[in-house]
Order: structure tokens, then C-alpha cells, then sequence
């Protein structure tokens, strides 16, 4: 934590005391963090809590109301060009060009690197074996499935060799095997010493991927740590989730054991005890054959559900 | 990676939009170049026949020098408008750009260059046709070249101001109806101005339309224009001060 406190020129990406408002509603309000080059870094929060902004400032791509951003070495946003030529940035929404064929995007995308046609050339083979798409070099963007495009945005993103990597929601609209593909495409980058920065709301890709982050919400941090760290520090390890199917009992149940666990919560038909000792509470269930039940350990989720809290956020 | 000089920025974004362009080149030059000589042909000799000349010209070759002009504005102007929006607002295709090294500036001027491109691919189309008509007078002619890419500047700048405020493609009619079209009529495409009440000619005469028929035209005649300094002066002066605008206006727009 004390790295944090002064920024730090080693830091791959390093902000403090960042603030940004859109018509005098604080979008971010105050964030401090800091990226070692090599890892890989979260930005968690829910739907508006200010995710993609924090990211375009972080880019250069709009002016911050405070604050300072230090990203590969240099100011934002007084030299975020210079920066930019050493980060790729796979965004939230898929803006590949649609005229063009899978290795033309790649070439194009080159160019605007200041790279010359040659040696994009020589990348473009090992781009679209990185993305599963050599079979693909010659095909319209139009015919690729979603988890294709995604790929191909990610390559495009590598195309300067980059050492920085923004992924902005990376799997969003994907299906599982998809979602697969690309987590193993990140750890290899991981391998390769980029280092990564995401936004995710997913917190089993957060889990699997970051070696830190942060929950933010209403543009503030609300957490930071390694997955791990914010389990053993927000909650408690063992979650039995107990659902009523017909029997009526659950609310009565949920009163009677209340004892049982450290923390009780009730969402819809569901009730989620938190515990360190689920082993009392399993007895009391067996006992009680109306209700099912799932026991399991606890994960980012319940942090990240317990931090924020459980109402929709459109 | 080898890196070339950031001073052609908006080199990248001009090839980017050359290389759709290419794959469509044909019927895009065809689809250009039919509408304004049906047009030309048919007001050109089915009117002017029934017209004195005008200016020492027949009607014909007075029109073909205006729609040169037209065809110049016409093909920057939807550029500018139609296509620089998909790019912008649609494809997201800036966005893309704008997060690699290149910035808005590089961004815009690719765009603008890019439609004063088109301008000159429209309008040069046109020159060769009525060249090989008969209706343009030696080699003066060739200075046009220029003039048809200082008009293309011009109407591209003032396009992108429009698409900067644009929220939908609908809002594009507008600045057909409430200024093209007038402005053709009143720049001495179809007629000579001395046919309008004095203030009207003159309120034409100051349009960055008329600033290009008065220096094409006279030189598609083997003249040299009147007063040339002063037109390539306002058409220069139209298309710096556009850009800038639409320039602050994008990047209101879009960096936020």
C-alpha cells in the first residue's frame, strides 16, 4: 500500500486524486491506484460506477478536472499520443471496419502506428494464429461470430506490440467457450510481460485473471487487493444459498437459524448464509427436506455483492 | 517498430478511407459523374437551345463550367456529411483511431483531405467528359485542377462543422435545403447572377460557391479569371477557418 501513496516511475500506469464530472454529477471522484508493469489489473464496479471513464482518462482521451496520470512513462493527457504508441486497447464495443477483410483491419490498424506496410505484413500471419483466425485473413468482418470479432480486437490491439493492454469489458456478450478462448489468450500476454488492465463485472474472469484490483462504485474506491486478499478480508469463507421450493418453510427457517451464521442475506426466494462453520447449519438442513440448498465456498461475487449491494444498477 | 514522423498524422486515415474507396471505385465514379450530366445534357442542350449565348458562350458550355463547380461541392459535401457520420457515429470508426497514437486532429484532417479527395475525383471526371466534348477552350483549363480542389477544401470544412452538430443522418437534409440548394441557385451554376435583384447576386456572390465558378469558369473558357487573387483569397480563408471550427466542434463532441 505504500507504493501507492507516491507514484511511482517504475509503475506501468500509475493515477492519483483523479476526478471527472459531467454536468456537476462526479462521474470519478478521486481515485488513486497504481499497475506494476507485467500483472494484470481490475476495474470492477456496477453498470455506471464510472469503469470507462476512469479508462478514457487514463488514455488521454478526455481531460481530467484533477488529478494526475502517469501511463508508460508519461503525462496524461499533455502526452497521451507518445503514450499511446505503447498501449493497445480492445474497447467495449466492437469498432473493427466493417469494409474490410480480417487481415486489411489488421494492416490499416498498423498504419495508424506509424508502421510500415512491410513489417505489419510480417505480424499479420502471427496476429491471426494468436486470435484462432488464420483460416480467416480473407474473410469480411460481417461473417465472423462475436467471439471472433472479439479476437480479432484483440489482435488488432497487438498489432504495435504493445507493453500496455486496456480491455474495456472483454467477454461481455460472449458464450462460455468463447469467454475461454480469450482468458487463456490474456494469460499468455500475461506470460509475455504486457501487462493487462480490465474492466470487468464478471468476477469469475476478475478471480481468474487479476493479480489486483479495485471496486470502485460512484467514481470512488470502495476495495483494492488481490482476489484472494479481498475474499479473506470482506467476508466470511462459506456460503450455503437456500432456496424454498414449495414448502412455505424458508422464512421461518431463516429466523429460527439466524445464530447459525456470521452474516444472513435474502434476495428474491433465495437466503444467503455466510459462515465460518457451515457444519451446524448443514445438519439443521438435512432435517429439512422441503428446502434445497447449495454450499459452497465464498468468492469475488459475494465481496463484490456485499460492497455494492444487491439493487439493479441500469 | 520502425515509426515514421507524427507530421502525417492524417496520412493513415486518408489511406484507410482511399482503400474502401478502391475496392468501389468504378460504379462510385459512374454513380458521380451520371446524375449532374444527365442534368447537363439535357437543361444544357434541350434549354439551351432555345437560349441566346450568354457570356460570348453557348448555354451548354456556361452550364458544364457551373457543374463542374456543382459536382466539386456535391461530392465534398456528402463526403463531409453521409460517410465522414457512418465513420464518426455509426461504425465507431474514430473511435478506433483515436486510441492509437493518432489524435482528433489526425482524425480530421484525414477526413477532410479525404473528401476534398472526392471533390476532385467528381469534378475532374466531369472536366475530362465535357473536354472531350468540345466545351472547354485550350489549356487553360488544366488550372481548374486547382480550383476544383481549393472549392473541395472549402465544402468539406463546412461539411465536417455540420456533421460535428449532427445528431442524426436526418439533420443532413437541412443543410441541403437551407443551404445548397439555395446556394446553387444563386452562385451562377444554371444562370448568370445579373438576373437576380442587385442584394440577392450580391449575398451569392460572397458564397464560397460562387468563389469557385468565378475562377473555373473563365478558366474552362481559356480566360484567366477576374479578380482570381481575391476568389483563391475567401476560398483558402473558408476552408482553414471551417476546419478549425469543426475541429473545436468534434472535439467537443467526442472528447468530453
Amino acid at each position: 500500500m505504500a507504493a501507492l501513496n507516491s507514484p511511482q516511475a517504475s509503475a506501468a500506469l500509475c493515477v492519483s486524486g483523479l476526478a471527472k464530472r459531467y454536468g456537476g454529477t462526479p462521474v470519478v471522484n478521486g481515485l488513486d491506484f497504481a499497475v506494476e508493469p507485467g500483472t494484470c489489473f481490475g476495474l470492477l464496479g456496477p453498470n455506471g460506477a464510472g469503469k470507462t471513464t476512469t479508462l478514457r482518462l487514463c488514455l488521454g482521451l478526455t481531460a481530467p478536472d484533477q488529478g494526475q496520470i502517469q501511463l508508460a512513462g508519461q503525462s496524461i493527457p499533455e502526452a497521451a499520443q507518445t503514450a499511446r504508441a505503447r498501449v493497445g486497447v480492445v474497447p467495449q464495443f466492437d469498432n473493427l471496419d466493417p469494409d474490410f477483410t480480417c487481415a486489411e483491419n489488421l494492416l490499416v490498424f498498423g498504419r495508424y502506428f506509424g508502421m510500415k506496410d512491410a513489417d505489419i505484413r510480417t505480424r499479420i500471419p502471427h496476429l491471426l494464429e494468436f486470435a484462432s483466425l488464420s483460416n480467416k485473413a480473407d474473410a469480411k468482418i460481417a461473417t465472423l461470430s462475436g467471439g471472433m470479432k472479439r479476437r480479432l480486437t484483440l489482435a488488432r490491439a497487438l498489432v504495435a506490440d504493445p507493453d500496455i493492454v486496456f480491455l474495456d469489458e472483454p467477454t461481455t456478450g460472449l458464450d462460455p467457450q468463447a469467454r475461454h478462448l480469450i482468458w487463456e489468450r490474456l494469460k499468455q500476454l500475461k506470460s509475455a510481460g504486457k501487462t493487462l488492465i480490465l474492466t470487468t463485472h464478471f468476477m469469475d474472469e476478475a478471480e481468474r485473471l487479476c493479480d489486483r484490483l479495485i471496486v470502485i462504485d460512484h467514481g470512488r474506491k470502495i476495495a483494492e487487493g488481490s482476489p484472494r486478499e479481498l475474499i479473506a478480508t470482506h467476508i466470511e469463507p462459506q456460503v450455503i444459498e437456500v432456496f424454498d421450493e414449495t414448502s412455505g418453510q424458508l422464512g421461518q427457517f431463516a429466523e429460527n437459524h439466524r445464530s447459525l451464521a456470521e452474516r444472513v442475506e435474502t434476495s428474491g426466494e433465495t437466503v444467503f448464509f455466510y459462515c465460518r462453520d457451515p457444519q451446524p447449519l448443514l445438519t439443521r438442513l438435512h432435517a429439512c427436506p422441503g428446502l434445497r440448498y447449495v454450499h459452497r465456498a465464498s468468492n469475488l461475487e459475494d465481496v463484490f455483492i456485499k460492497l455494492t449491494g444487491r439493487e439493479l444498477r441500469d | 517498430m520502425a515509426s515514421v514522423p507524427r507530421l502525417a498524422g492524417w496520412f493513415p486515415v486518408w489511406q484507410r478511407n482511399f482503400l474502401v474507396w478502391r475496392k468501389l471505385a468504378l460504379p462510385s465514379i459512374l454513380g458521380n459523374l451520371a446524375d449532374p450530366l444527365i442534368y447537363m445534357l439535357g437543361l444544357g442542350y434541350g434549354l439551351g437551345a432555345m437560349l441566346p449565348s450568354i457570356e460570348g458562350q453557348p448555354y451548354v458550355a456556361f452550364l458544364a463550367a457551373g457543374t463542374v463547380c456543382a459536382s466539386t461541392m456535391n461530392a465534398a459535401t456528402f463526403e463531409a456529411l453521409y460517410s465522414a457520420f457512418s465513420r464518426m457515429h455509426v461504425q465507431k470508426t474514430w473511435e478506433g483511431i483515436l486510441n492509437t497514437p493518432l489524435g482528433l486532429a489526425d482524425v480530421l484532417a484525414g477526413e477532410w483531405f479525404w473528401a476534398a479527395t472526392k471533390s476532385l475525383l467528381s469534378g475532374l471526371a466531369i472536366l475530362i467528359v465535357i473536354t472531350v466534348m468540345g466545351l472547354t477552350q485550350g489549356p487553360m483549363a488544366l488550372w481548374a485542377i486547382p480550383a476544383i480542389v481549393l472549392t473541395g477544401l472549402a465544402f468539406a470544412g463546412l461539411g465536417l462543422i455540420w456533421n460535428a452538430l449532427a445528431p442524426s443522418y436526418d439533420f443532413f437534409m437541412y443543410y441541403f435545403t437551407l443551404f445548397i440548394t439555395p446556394m446553387t441557385l444563386i452562385s451562377g451554376v444554371f444562370f448568370p447572377t445579373d438576373q437576380l435583384p442587385g442584394w440577392l447576386a450580391f449575398a451569392g456572390s460572397c458564397l464560397p460557391l460562387a468563389q469557385g465558378v468565378a475562377l473555373i469558369r473563365p478558366l474552362l473558357a481559356g480566360q484567366v479569371p477576374p479578380d482570381a487573387l481575391l476568389h483563391i483569397t475567401v476560398l483558402l480563408a473558408t476552408a482553414g477557418l471551417a476546419f478549425a471550427v469543426a475541429l473545436q466542434l468534434t472535439r467537443r463532441r467526442l472528447l468530453k
